[in-house]
């Protein structure tokens, strides 16, 4: 288990307090003059050397994505955004570093803004979360009273002004181009890529968008150094991360852990171990719901991290992990996860929109078992025609749970569908435009 | 995507109060100048806490305005994000999460709870008018599951019985306490604390 000090977010259950005296105790904004003054290069440079990959799903190299920004500042501003859009199934990491670590995130955006040179930044908020993004503002607040934000922000030299901007409950915001669309005040629609936002992003400037985790870790990064954070973890999959263990386990709880953590240890130790023992567990969703579930036999030696992951045909995502035990359907919470996403595509592109909505009706029709054997591999050619196909990652990320249930479950599919697709007598089912043919004989 | 249609009937006039209208300004000022437009979703939020927890289509025209902008661009934003209400919900308006994480500790029970309570129907206000509620997708507090949430607030870790009685509360007009209905402490593991001990025992 990872050792208490070498945790960073030290206030993640609320045992200090949020305000500015006892974070300063916790040693946010204590020395930020310091950091700055060693200069863009040494940050950016300490940030890859610690080999700090994006928290919100994707995992791009932090220090990688800051060194996109352009050197020198043209005639266009540069921005910096902070997506705390967090509305993946499974997560609620954001939300307590918004409530509880707000100093945290505020210090990490004046370095992040000196490091990319931007004097504004936004934070994009998820509307639900209305009352922890007032929390923030608050945050906020107290920090442009001591000085800490607006002109020579902390004494840095470095002039800074950081925004909220909520959402309204749409879950493509998350998708970075989408987030910096809502921004500009059009509907959430992501936008193709390239341009790549560090060159032509909000307003048509250069912008860096990072995860609200991601910001939040950057100060202490640099006041204990990048080795420190490398040390922690393995190769690639350096630090901590907050986990967020959800579904059928007895303690469901948010933990900081070290990266490359066993799975089992996770649920075991921090969740208070699966509902009904080990072995009533079913499957478990790694890293958020668009993440491929894995089943039991392979959670045994299972590691969180991005790479391992990566092995199993899943991914780490955001850390979310669904437990799901043996009393529950798989199919059904597949087919809830399908309806999901048909909810939430943008309905910008077809396959995506089109084929979510598919997806989750023959799911539904699976778990009633009301499909026939030919429609399961139909299925799986709906989920590879949307795969790869969409503007966004989220499109394919509709499809990739629907491919984890057919490559781990299909035994479990075909048990239950004996559904023969020739009508021999009236059945109740609306779909089957074939029934008038049987009434001739009647 | 989800199908959303304006209510039938609605208001003639729209216009911020003053306390909006200032609400309103100050938001345009987080802006660049020239880029007004992006406090529209800020200024959807103000009609309709505004007007009783929905957006009239004549509150959309006055944002148009307000803001310098075609009126068609304001009607797509407040038609594609959900959490404007297109029709009135009543004061207390209730929203279920139902997605997985929820759905497998039991949102469902929450679901009953509200059928018996507010309405056989979502988005079908309770007799007296006051509230409604529908069912959402995730809210982002899975490990508090399942939850629900009334107006801004969270009600976390709850089941039938519990649920039942906050609708009761917000029936007779009054506001539950928000949080945890099993007495612990954000989202740390119940009873089962391993880890940050010194700073739970300080």
């Amino acid at each position: 288990m990872l050792k208490d000090q070498d945790r960073i977010f030290q206030n993640l259950y609320n045992d200090l307090g949020p305000d500015l005296t006892s974070s300063q105790k916790r040693g946010d904004w204590v020395n930020t003059k310091e950091i700055t003054d060693k200069g863009r290069d040494w940050i950016i440079n300490e940030i890859k050397d610690s080999q700090l990959r994006g928290r919100g799903g994707a995992g791009f190299p932090t220090g990688l994505k800051w060194s996109f920004a352009p050197k020198e500042v043209g005639s266009r501003p540069h921005y910096l955004v902070i997506n705390g859009d967090e509305s993946e199934p499974g997560t609620c990491k954001d939300r307590d570093i918004l409530r509880f670590e707000p100093h945290k995130l505020i210090e990490g955006c004046l370095i992040a803004s000196y490091a990319i040179q931007a004097h504004v930044c936004y934070i994009y908020i998820r509307g639900e979360y209305f009352v922890d993004g007032q929390k923030l503002q608050a945050a906020i607040d107290e920090a442009y009273e001591k000085k800490l934000l607006g002109k020579n922000a902390a004494g840095t030299g470095w002039d800074l002004d950081i925004y909220i901007h909520y959402g309204a409950g749409a879950y493509i915001c998350g998708e970075e181009t989408a987030l910096l669309e809502s921004i500009e005040g059009k509907k959430g629609q992501p936008r193709l890529k390239p341009p790549f936002p560090a060159l032509i992003g909000l307003y048509g400037c250069p912008t860096i968008i990072n995860n609200v985790e991601t910001i939040a870790v950057v100060p202490t990064i640099l006041r204990r150094g990048g080795k420190w954070f490398a040390s922690l973890g393995r190769e690639k999959n350096t630090g901590t991360k907050i986990f967020c263990i959800s579904g059928n386990v007895n303690n469901p709880c948010n933990v900081e852990e070290e990266m490359n953590i066993p799975l089992k240890e996770l649920i075991e130790v921090h969740a208070g171990g699966v509902i009904g023992g080990w072995d009533n567990l079913q499957a478990v969703i790694p890293g958020g719901s668009s993440m491929p579930l894995i089943p039991k036999d392979k959670c045994e030696t299972l590691t969180m991290d991005f790479d391992s992951l990566m092995a199993e045909k899943s991914g780490l995502g955001t850390a979310g992990v669904v437990v799901i035990n043996k009393d529950q359907d798989i199919i059904k919470c597949m087919a809830r996860i399908a309806r999901f996403y048909k909810h939430e595509s943008c309905g910008q592109c077809t396959p995506c929109r089109e084929g979510s909505g598919w997806m989750w009706r023959m799911l539904e029709r699976m778990a009633k078992g009301e499909a026939s054997k030919d429609e399961i591999d139909m299925l799986g050619d709906v989920t590879k025609q949307i795969e790869g196909h969409t503007i966004c990652a989220f499109g394919e990320g509709s499809s990739w749970p629907v491919q984890g249930l057919l490559r781990h479950f299909k035994d479990e599919i075909k048990k239950r569908n004996k559904f023969d697709p020739i009508v021999k007598e009236n059945k109740n089912i609306p779909y089957l435009v074939d029934q008038h043919l049987l009434d001739k004989n009647a | 995507m989800s199908l959303r249609r304006p209510a039938k009937n609605q208001p003639e006039n729209f216009e911020f109060n003053p306390s909006s209208l200032e609400a309103a300004k100050s938001i345009v000022a987080k802006y660049p100048e020239g880029k007004q437009q992006s406090a529209v979703m800020a200024l959807l939020y103000i009609a309709q806490k505004q007007n009783d927890n929905w957006i009239p289509l004549a509150a959309m025209k006055y944002i148009a305005k307000f803001l310098n902008m075609p009126y068609i661009k304001v009607y797509e934003v407040a038609t594609f994000y959900s959490m404007y209400n297109l029709s009135p919900v009543g004061k207390y308006f209730v929203q279920v999460c139902t997605t997985t994480p929820c759905m497998i500790r039991g949102a469902n029970k929450l679901v009953e709870a509200c059928k018996e309570k507010i309405s056989e129907d979502e988005s079908v206000l309770s007799n007296d008018k006051s509230c409604s509620w529908m069912e959402v997708e995730c809210l982002g507090a899975c490990v508090n599951a399942p939850m629900m949430q009334i107006n801004d607030d969270y009600y976390e870790d709850l089941d039938k019985e519990k649920t039942l009685k906050i609708l009761d509360k917000i029936l007779n007009g009054e506001k539950p306490t928000p949080g945890s209905y099993r007495g612990r402490i954000n989202n740390e593991p119940e009873n089962n604390r391993k880890t940050l001990m010194d700073l739970k025992n300080a």
